[in-house]
Formats: structure tokens, C-alpha cells, sequence
């Protein structure tokens, strides 16, 4: 996950945009969403705990009013090696679909947008030693 | 003597229709992509295919890019450089030629050598960058950007035609070859497997034709884009295939696209036209000073010489300059800002240096802020860091000079 946020509300729609570099660029296969629709995954027992994907290839788990965001498997492996995590200070306050943040490869970065409106309440401290993890582990450490 | 080859029908053969995926970046309004002779070995290997100044390119292959820079760095890769515009210039008068259209001393190259060299406009901006080389077999052989592919043919060919037309002895032939660049430290040694010629004898910007891993005719030029020892191969486009595999049998070597091109040049401190330089900085700015010839700036002969050479004395410019930093990576636009918070310029190139894991950038500067050392302040998603003048190249080079 990259950050938990107060106040889950329903998951916003938009683009993970990807600015390439001059010198190359990659171009995401289109996936299965269509406009508008959100997809509702179960991963776990509690029925609240329900992790809904984004157009933009973001996802969104929320429990007692916190939502986590990560981004999707088929994100991280177009984005590539991640190298560094740009992500907001605790406490910023951040609206649907407002940008907050960027990961970045070595040729391109990717902006990230948030599926929620909120404040944020903890923001994963690992990625700042270990970028690598939102690759390794998208969904848990990532 | 040898007539210029009709460019439309070489390339007619190798044209082909894209078929879903968009195409940004073509340097012509068609919706068609070149492919190189290597294409299909490209996606047999796993290769991400990109467009890429018209063609269609490799950006990386199944290794990480990462990896890939790491291993050029550490043993050797083999990129397809087939891309850019290969052109032999013939006859009495081709140094005459040459040295109309570029900065530098074309005449005292001794057989066999070559030199980076620009061509530039009357106004002193910078036209594309090339590599020249005298042939001993009596042509000099050219590579110049894919990007500015009918820029500089129709640049040369004018040229000719205009001094044709006043007597003199000279011809342009595009060439069909393949390129390839085999780059980083074993690849001499992956090389002298296939080759008869000493290589210890062949050292950095020199030239020499010789038949490599059975593939004669092939031009092995001591030259590349990524600050490591290496060659690039011109290879008769028929044989291309053949020789990519011969070299890639070599455990040493594997496969390497756009992407760990990039991040190598860079960290290399080698400008890429279009970004670094372009028609709007002279050689000065360019912090190239040192392709004008000796001769060249006495005689002031060269296209744009006279607003370039007298910019040597002056500090009036500004000068491109290498810059590092942490935080999050800086790239091409970024603005530059002086520790006061003043916008002073901008990035024209940068990524994260994957040999220094620090940050790694060029942009231009005013004069005064150009010494390496000097703290300056990089913008990035609104947000300043801090940046520190550096010399380039940033990671040291490895050319094959001998002493």
C-alpha cells in the first residue's frame, strides 16, 4: 500500500498517466475496465474488507472509515522498476482524484491520484529504503 | 565514382503498417514505422517494441532496464542501432564538402580516423551531431541521428549538388547497412573471438573493415554511446541477423534496448539532439567548444562562425553543465533555480542514476553559475531540492585510448 487515508468514499475514475521520457515510451495495454465501472475484489473474511480497483489501475481497501491505496499488478510491472516514491506528509488533506503524489522508474514517473477523499493518516515509511517493494508486493508491503 | 543512393527506395522495402498500439514521437506524418533488418530477432528475444524517430525499436527486452545498464557496465551489450543515417561522401572534393556544413578539422584526420563533429546554421545553432571518419578506402564515412534523418540528407545532398555544379569531384551514397554497438568492457574480447585483426590496434575513434564472425565487409568503428570501450558494426543488412546471433552466443553479451541506452549515455555525459543540444544552442553554450577545429575557428569558415567563435572569449552565455542530486529524480524541464529562488534555467535531460543511485541531470545555467560545485535548486512537482553543479561525465569513462 502506499498511503491510509480517513473517510473511505466510493472509488473515483481517471488515468494512472505515465510521462515518458523523450526518448521512449511505453504504452499500457488497455484493460478490461470500462469507463465509469469500478471492480469490487474480496480478499478477505470481513465483508467490509474489499479492495475496489480504479481506472486508474489504483486500488482502494477500506476499513472503519480508513482506506488503503496501492497501485494494481499490472501497473507496477508497465511502470517497471520503481526507484523512488513521492508520496504526501501526514496530515495533508486530499480530495477525489487530486494528485498526491508520484512513483518513478528510471525512464519515466507516474502521477497518483487519489480514489478518496481525505486526510491522511500514515503514509508507508519502507518505501523511502525500499521502493522496490511496490514491484515485489503491490498488495501487502508495497 | 559512386551516385547517391535513391532514399525512398531503400526505405520502401522496410515500411511497414502498424498495426494497433499508437505511435508518438515519428519524425514524418506517415503512420507507418521503419524496421530495422533486426526486427524479427528483436521479437524473438523477447523484445518490447516502441516507436522511436519513426522507427520501430526495442525498448528493453526481458531483463529489467536496471539490469541491463548494470550489465553493459560489467560485461557487454549488443544494441541495434540501425536507425540512424549512415552516408558515404566520395570524390576529390569530400573534405571540402564536409568541412562546408561542419565545425571541424575534417582534412587532418589521418586514414582511418574519426571525429565527433557538428553541423550548424549561419545563425550558430546546432543542426544534429555526427560522427565523421576518413576511410583509407578513399570516402568519409558518416553517422548522423535518425531523428534528423531527412534534415541532414537533404543538407548534404544540396551540398553536393551545389558544388557539382561548380566543378567539384564529390558523391553521396546512402548506405543499407545495419549498425550494431557492442558496448562495455569484454566486448573487445567478446570481438577479437570473430575477427583476425588485432584489436589492441584498433584504439578509440579509429576505423578499420574487416570480416567479423565470417561476415565480410563488415566497417568496426572504436566508438559508442555509453562512455564504455566498444565497437559499432556496419554490416551488410543481409547478414545482420547472422552476425547479432554469432555475438549474442557469447555468454558475455546480451541484448539491450532504448531505455539502458538512455540512462547510459547520460550517465556517460553525452548529449542526445533534440534534448541537450538543438538548433537554438550554439557549440559554446553546448559546453562543445572542443569539436570547432583549430584551424576552423582562425579561418572562420564554418557555418555560423562568425556569432560561435567570438562567443569563446565571451562569458556572456549560457553553458550547458551537469548537475546531481537526491530526492526525487529530476528530468527534461525541470526548472533550474539559483539558491535565492530565481529562475535561472532548465533541465534538458535526467534520470536516476542507476551506477550512483543518486540523481543525474544536464540543463543550461548562465556562465556564473556553471563552475562544478555550485549549489542550485531544482523544481520538481512543484516542490525545490537541492542540486550541485557536476562535472561530466558522471560516471567514469572507459574509452580504449592508447598512451
Amino acid at each position: 500500500m502506499a498511503l491510509r487515508a480517513v473517510r473511505s468514499v466510493r472509488a473515483a475514475v481517471g488515468s494512472l498517466c505515465a510521462i515518458s521520457a523523450p526518448s521512449a515510451g511505453c504504452s499500457p495495454r488497455p484493460w478490461g475496465l470500462r469507463a465509469g465501472a469500478v471492480r469490487a475484489l474480496r480478499t478477505g473474511p470481513a465483508l467490509l474488507s474489499v479492495r475496489k480497483f480504479t481506472e486508474k489501475h489504483e486500488w482502494v481497501k477500506t476499513e472503519n472509515s480508513v482506506g488503503t491505496v496501492g497501485i494494481s499488478n499490472f501497473a507496477q510491472e508497465a511502470l517497471g522498476d520503481v526507484v523512488y516514491c513521492s508520496l504526501p506528509e501526514v496530515g495533508t488533506k486530499l480530495n477525489k482524484q487530486e494528485e498526491f503524489g508520484a512513483l518513478e522508474s528510471v525512464k519515466a514517473a507516474s502521477e497518483l491520484y487519489s480514489p478518496l477523499s481525505g486526510k491522511v493518516t500514515e503514509i508507508n515509511k519502507a518505501l523511502a529504503e525500499n521502493p522496490g517493494l511496490v514491484n515485489k508486493s503491490c498488495y501487502e508491503d508495497g | 565514382m559512386q551516385r547517391a543512393g535513391s532514399v525512398v527506395s531503400r526505405l520502401g522495402s522496410r515500411l511497414q503498417a502498424l498495426p494497433s498500439a499508437p505511435c508518438r514521437s515519428l519524425s514524418c506524418a506517415q503512420d507507418v514505422l521503419h524496421r530495422t533488418p533486426l526486427y524479427d530477432f528483436h521479437l524473438a528475444h523477447g523484445g518490447k517494441m516502441v516507436a522511436f524517430a519513426g522507427w520501430s525499436l526495442p525498448v528493453q527486452y526481458r531483463d529489467t532496464h536496471v539490469n541491463s545498464h548494470l550489465h553493459t557496465r560489467q560485461h557487454c551489450s549488443l544494441f541495434d542501432v540501425s536507425h540512424m543515417l549512415q552516408t558515404k561522401i566520395f570524390g576529390c572534393d569530400r573534405v571540402k564538402l564536409m568541412e562546408s556544413l561542419v565545425v571541424g578539422d575534417i582534412a587532418e584526420l589521418k586514414p582511418n580516423q574519426g571525429t565527433l563533429s557538428l553541423f550548424t546554421n549561419e545563425a550558430g545553432g546546432i543542426l544534429d551531431d555526427l560522427i565523421v571518419t576518413s576511410a583509407s578506402e578513399g570516402h568519409l564515412y558518416v553517422v548522423s541521428n535518425a531523428g534528423c534523418r531527412e534534415k541532414d540528407l537533404t543538407l548534404m545532398q544540396d551540398k553536393v549538388r551545389e558544388l557539382q555544379n561548380k566543378g567539384s569531384d564529390v558523391a553521396l551514397e546512402v548506405m543499407d547497412n545495419a549498425l550494431l554497438a557492442l558496448q562495455g568492457p569484454t566486448a573487445a574480447q567478446v570481438l577479437q573471438a570473430g575477427v583476425a585483426d588485432d584489436l589492441r590496434k584498433l584504439p578509440f575513434m579509429t576505423s578499420a573493415v574487416m570480416e567479423v564472425f565470417g561476415v565480410s565487409g563488415c566497417r568496426v568503428t572504436r566508438c559508442g554511446y555509453t562512455g564504455e570501450d566498444g565497437v559499432e558494426i556496419s554490416v551488410p543488412a543481409a547478414e545482420a541477423i547472422r552476425l547479432a546471433a554469432a555475438l549474442l552466443k557469447n555468454p558475455e553479451v546480451k541484448l539491450a534496448g532504448l531505455a539502458a541506452r538512455d540512462s547510459l549515455r547520460l550517465e556517460a555525459g553525452l548529449c542526445l539532439y533534440g534534448n541537450d543540444i538543438d538548433e537554438h544552442t550554439t557549440p559554446v553554450e553546448g559546453s562543445l567548444s572542443w569539436t570547432l577545429g583549430k584551424r576552423r575557428r582562425a579561418a572562420m569558415d564554418f557555418p555560423g562562425a562568425s556569432v560561435i567563435v567570438p562567443q569563446l572569449k565571451s562569458k556572456a552565455q549560457r553553458r550547458r553543465v551537469g548537475l546531481t542530486c537526491d530526492g526525487a529524480p529530476v528530468r527534461a524541464q525541470s526548472p533550474i533555480l539559483s539558491p535565492e529562488g530565481t529562475v535561472i534555467g532548465a533541465v534538458t535531460s535526467g534520470c536516476p542514476s542507476p551506477c550512483l543511485k543518486k540523481n543525474v541531470a544536464m540543463g543550461y545555467v548562465p556562465y556564473e553559475y556553471s563552475r562544478p560545485g555550485t549549489p542550485l535548486l531544482v523544481e520538481v512537482r512543484r516542490k525545490q531540492q537541492p542540486a550541485v553543479v557536476s562535472k561530466m561525465p558522471f560516471v567514469p569513462t572507459n574509452y580504449y585510448i592508447l598512451k
